[in-house]
C-alpha cells in the first residue's frame, strides 16, 4: 500500500500540525513515513508545502512524484491548485478551504478559483473557518480539514483522533475537546 | 532497538549526543538550523549531574564556532560545528587548515547544502569543499543514515585524526522518517594531544600536508571498501552511479524502469568520498552508457567525463539532467528514459505566485518607510543591504535595497562605494548580521572616516531562521559601537514604529547630511520572537 498526501497553504496556518497528526495516525498503524516540509524564508507569508508519504513499504523518496498523489488537503483553494500536477488523474482527490488569503495584489477572482476545484472529478471544498469556529477555535481549522480528510484515508478513526489527543494534550483539555469536535465536523461534513 | 521520527537535522544531533558528543557549536542558517536546537533540546533534558552533559551553544558567526570546535577536539573531546553551506565560506580558514592538525577528540563538521536555493544566495556543493581540504566527506541518503553516519564520524576521525565533513541537502534535513536509535557512549576524558602537530607554522605545516596526501591516497584505497559505498550487479546496457539523497529519487523509479527495460541497471552508490576510483572504475569498464545522479554539481560527473573522450557519459554537464535546481524523482525518472508522470492541470486560471513577505506589522517595514522618506529628494544615493528578513525589503511595496551579497556585505561595499565618491551610502543590516560579520567592516569605516551611514535593525533575533536570540542583547550594542570608535554623536538609537516616523526620518535626514560614519539603530523586538517567547 502507498498513500500520497500534498498538504499546502500559507505560512502560519498550521500544516504542520496537521502533518504530525496523519504521520501520528499511520505509525500506530505499524505503516512507515516519510514526511518533508518547508523551512526558512518561504515560511514568512508564503507559500507553505509538505509532503506525507504513507506506505506498508519505507517511500523512496522524501517528495511525491508528480501525478501520484491519492489526497490534496489544501489549507487555501488557490495553494491547492497549485499542486494539481502532484495529484494523480486516476484517483486523487482535492479537499480544500474555501477561504482565500489574498496577502498578494493580483489575487484571481475567488468564484474562479473555487470553480476551477469544483470541476475536478473528485473534491471537497469546505468552510473549514465556519466549522472550526462553530468547534470553539477558528483555528482549529486545520484539524477541520482532517476530519474530511478521515473519510479517505487509510487510517482509522480513533488512531486520528488518538494522535489529535496528544498533540494537545499539552495545551490543556478544552483545546483538546475543541480540536475533537473540529475533526468530528469535519468528518461528518458533507458537500 | 528504540526508534525515533526524526527530520535530518534531528537525526543528526541524536546520534552527536548519542556517540558521547562534549561540544556543539553553530550559527544558524537554513537547512541546518535545527540540528543546533534539536542539541540545546536535548541538553536541556540531560540532569545537573550527569556525566552525559554537553555544551550546544550558537556563536557569532560559523568561523568562531569552528574554532570554539577545533579547541574541543584539541582538549580530547567530540565536537561537532554545524552550518549551512554558505557558512562554510565564513569559516574556511580554520576549516581547510583543521585538516592539518592532528585532530585529536573527534571533530565532525556538518554542511547543510541548498540545491534549489529554497533560502540561500548560492547553490555551492559542500562535497567539493571537502576534497579542497583533503578530508573524508560522508553523504547520507536518508535520515538513519545520517544518524549513523555522524554516529560512526567521530570514531572515523579519531582513527584518521582528520575532521570529518557530513553533507547533507535542505530536504534530506528537513524530511522525517523513522529511525532506530543505538547505544549512549561515554563522553572523552580530557586528553591534549602530544608533539607539535597542531602548531601550523612553515616547518609543521609542510610536514603534516606530506601525512595529509599520503592520508588522503590511503583514504582514497579505502573508500572501495567501506560500507557506504555500494556496487551492485545489473544489465551492463546501463550503468548508474548515485550519490547521497540521489539514491532514494533512484530508487522511486527503479520498479518502473524494470518493468520497462527488463532488468536493474548495474549501479553505484556512493556515500563516502574521497570517491572510490576502484569501483568507479568497474563500472564504467563494464558498462556501455553511465549515468551519473547527484544532487548539487556535477562533482562526481565531472571526474568520470574527463577530457579525453570515452564512453558516454549523461548528466548535468551534457543537459540530461538540469545543472541547476534541486534534484527530484520526476527528473531521474526522465534521465532513466521512463515515461513522464502526469497529474493534473489547472486550466482557466493563472497561478499566480506568493513571495514570502515581511509579517504583519514587522518593525522592518516602518524602518524602510522612514529610510525611504529620508532619501527622497536625493537624486543619487544607494542602499546596500544584507541576509536576513530585512532581504525582503528588496521587494514592493519597499523596493528599497540595491544589493544582498554575504554576511556582512552591506557595511563594506557601503564603505567601497562611498571611498569611490558614491555618497550617500546606507548600509542596512540585521543585529545578528552585523555581529556575524557586519562589526569588521565599521572598523574600517571608523580608521577611515569613510562617509556612511549603517542602518543597523535591531530585533534582539535572527529572525529569518526561526528567531534564535542574537549573540548579545539590544543593551549591549551601543557600548559596542561606541566602543569602535563612531563618535556618540552620530550613534541614533531610534524606535522602529510608524508611531514615530516622523523623528525617525528627521533622524535619517541629520545623518544623512552628515559627512562621516554614523550609526543609526532601529530597535524593535520580531514579532516572530514575541509569540516564541508567548508559547514557551
Amino acid at each position: 500500500m502507498k498513500y500520497d498526501i500534498v498538504l499546502c497553504g500559507v505560512g502560519g496556518q498550521g500544516g504542520i500540525s496537521v502533518s504530525v497528526v496523519i504521520a501520528r495516525a499511520a505509525m500506530a498503524e505499524g505503516l512507515r513515513v516519510k514526511q518533508s516540509e518547508v523551512h526558512g524564508m518561504s515560511q514568512r507569508g508564503g507559500e507553505v508545502l509538505a509532503h506525507l508519504r504513507l506506505g506498508t513499504e519505507e517511500p523512496a523518496s522524501p517528495i511525491i512524484p508528480r501525478g501520484s498523489a491519492s489526497l490534496i488537503l489544501s489549507f487555501e483553494p488557490l495553494e491547492g491548485l497549485r499542486y494539481l500536477p502532484w495529484l494523480s488523474a486516476e484517483q486523487g482527490t482535492m479537499i480544500s478551504a474555501v477561504t482565500p488569503i489574498k496577502n498578494i495584489p493580483n489575487y484571481p477572482d475567488i468564484d474562479s478559483v473555487l470553480a476551477e476545484i469544483n470541476a475536478l472529478p473528485r473534491k471537497v471544498l469546505v468552510d473549514a473557518d465556519a466549522l472550526a469556529r462553530e468547534a470553539g477555535n477558528v483555528r482549529a481549522a486545520n484539524i477541520v480539514l482532517v476530519g474530511v480528510a478521515s473519510r479517505f484515508l487509510p487510517l482509522k478513526e480513533e488512531n486520528l483522533k488518538n494522535a489529535i489527543r496528544e498533540l494537545f494534550a499539552r495545551k490543556g483539555e478544552a483545546l483538546v475537546d475543541i480540536n475533537l469536535k473540529a475533526f468530528e465536523y469535519g468528518r461528518n461534513y458533507n458537500s | 532497538m528504540a526508534q525515533e521520527t526524526l527530520m535530518g537535522d534531528e537525526a543528526i544531533a541524536y546520534a552527536a549526543v548519542h556517540a558521547g558528543l562534549s561540544g556543539a557549536f553553530a550559527y544558524p542558517g537554513t537547512p541546518s538550523t535545527e540540528i543546533m536546537e534539536t542539541l540545546q533540546e536535548l541538553a536541556a533534558k540531560i540532569p545537573q549531574d550527569s556525566p552525559n552533559r554537553f555544551v550546544a551553544q550558537w556563536c557569532t558567526n560559523e568561523k568562531t564556532a569552528y574554532e570554539s570546535a577545533l579547541g574541543a577536539s584539541f582538549a580530547g573531546r567530540r565536537a561537532m560545528v554545524s552550518m549551512k553551506h554558505v557558512g562554510l565560506n565564513v569559516a574556511m580558514d580554520p576549516f581547510v587548515n583543521s585538516g592539518l592538525v592532528n585532530i585529536n577528540g573527534g571533530l565532525v563538521v556538518v554542511v547543510a547544502d541548498d540545491p534549489g536555493m529554497h533560502s540561500s544566495q548560492d547553490e555551492q556543493d559542500s562535497r567539493l569543499l571537502a576534497d579542497f581540504a583533503r578530508i573524508p566527506c560522508f553523504e547520507p541518503a536518508t535520515q538513519q543514515e545520517a544518524y549513523d553516519m555522524t554516529y560512526e564520524a567521530f570514531d572515523y576521525s579519531e582513527k584518521h585524526h582528520c575532521p570529518v565533513l557530513i553533507r547533507i541537502t535542505t530536504r534530506l534535513a528537513h524530511s522525517r522518517s523513522i529511525v532506530d536509535i543505538r547505544d549512549q557512549k561515554s563522553q572523552n576524558l580530557i586528553k591534549k594531544p602530544e608533539g607539535m602537530d597542531w602548531i601550523l607554522m612553515p616547518a609543521v605545516a609542510r610536514r603534516r600536508w606530506k601525512e595529509v596526501i599520503a592520508r588522503q591516497s590511503m583514504l582514497s584505497e579505502e573508500s572501495n571498501a567501506v560500507k557506504w559505498n555500494l556496487l551492485s550487479k545489473g544489465s551492463k546496457a546501463l550503468g548508474v552511479i548515485t550519490t547521497g539523497l540521489a539514491l532514494q529519487y533512484y530508487k522511486e523509479n527503479l520498479a518502473d524502469y524494470r518493468a520497462a527495460k527488463g532488468s536493474d541497471p548495474m549501479h553505484l552508490h556512493i556515500g563516502f568520498f574521497p570517491m572510490p576510483t576502484e569501483l568507479i572504475r568497474s563500472l564504467y569498464e563494464t558498462c556501455d552508457e553511465i549515468l551519473v545522479i547527484e544532487d548539487g554539481y556535477p562533482y562526481v560527473e565531472h571526474l568520470l567525463r574527463g577530457i579525453v573522450p570515452g564512453k558516454p557519459v549523461h548528466g548535468k554537464e551534457d543537459g540530461t539532467i538540469p545543472y541547476d535546481g534541486e534534484l527530484n524523482a520526476d527528473i531521474v525518472r526522465k534521465a532513466l528514459g521512463l515515461l513522464e508522470n502526469k497529474g493534473l492541470m489547472v486550466k482557466n486560471i493563472s497561478l499566480v505566485g506568493r513571495p514570502p513577505q515581511l509579517c504583519q506589522g514587522c518593525p522592518h517595514a516602518d524602518s524602510y518607510t522612514a529610510l525611504k522618506e529620508a532619501l527622497k529628494g536625493y537624486m543619487l544615493y544607494a542602499v546596500t543591504s544584507d541576509i536576513g528578513c530585512y532581504t525582503l525589503g528588496a521587494l514592493p511595496p519597499y523596493s528599497a535595497i540595491e544589493t544582498t551579497v554575504d554576511m556582512g556585505a552591506s557595511v563594506g561595499m557601503a564603505r567601497g562605494a562611498a571611498e569611490v565618491g558614491l555618497e550617500p551610502v546606507v548600509a542596512v543590516i540585521g543585529d545578528s548580521t552585523f555581529y556575524h560579520s557586519g562589526l569588521t567592516n565599521l572598523l574600517d569605516a571608523v580608521s577611515h572616516k569613510t562617509n556612511m551611514k549603517v542602518l543597523i535593525l535591531d530585533n534582539s533575533t535572527t529572525g529569518m531562521t526561526g528567531a534564535q536570540p542574537t549573540i548579545l542583547p539590544s543593551s549591549q550594542l551601543e557600548p559596542i559601537l561606541k566602543g569602535c570608535g563612531i563618535d556618540p554623536a552620530h550613534i541614533r538609537i531610534l524606535r522602529a514604529h510608524k508611531m514615530d516616523n516622523e523623528k525617525n526620518v528627521a533622524v535619517i535626514k541629520e545623518e544623512l547630511a552628515y559627512r562621516g560614519p554614523s550609526v543609526i539603530v532601529m530597535v524593535r523586538e520580531c514579532l516572530e520572537a514575541l509569540k516564541k517567547a508567548r508559547k514557551a
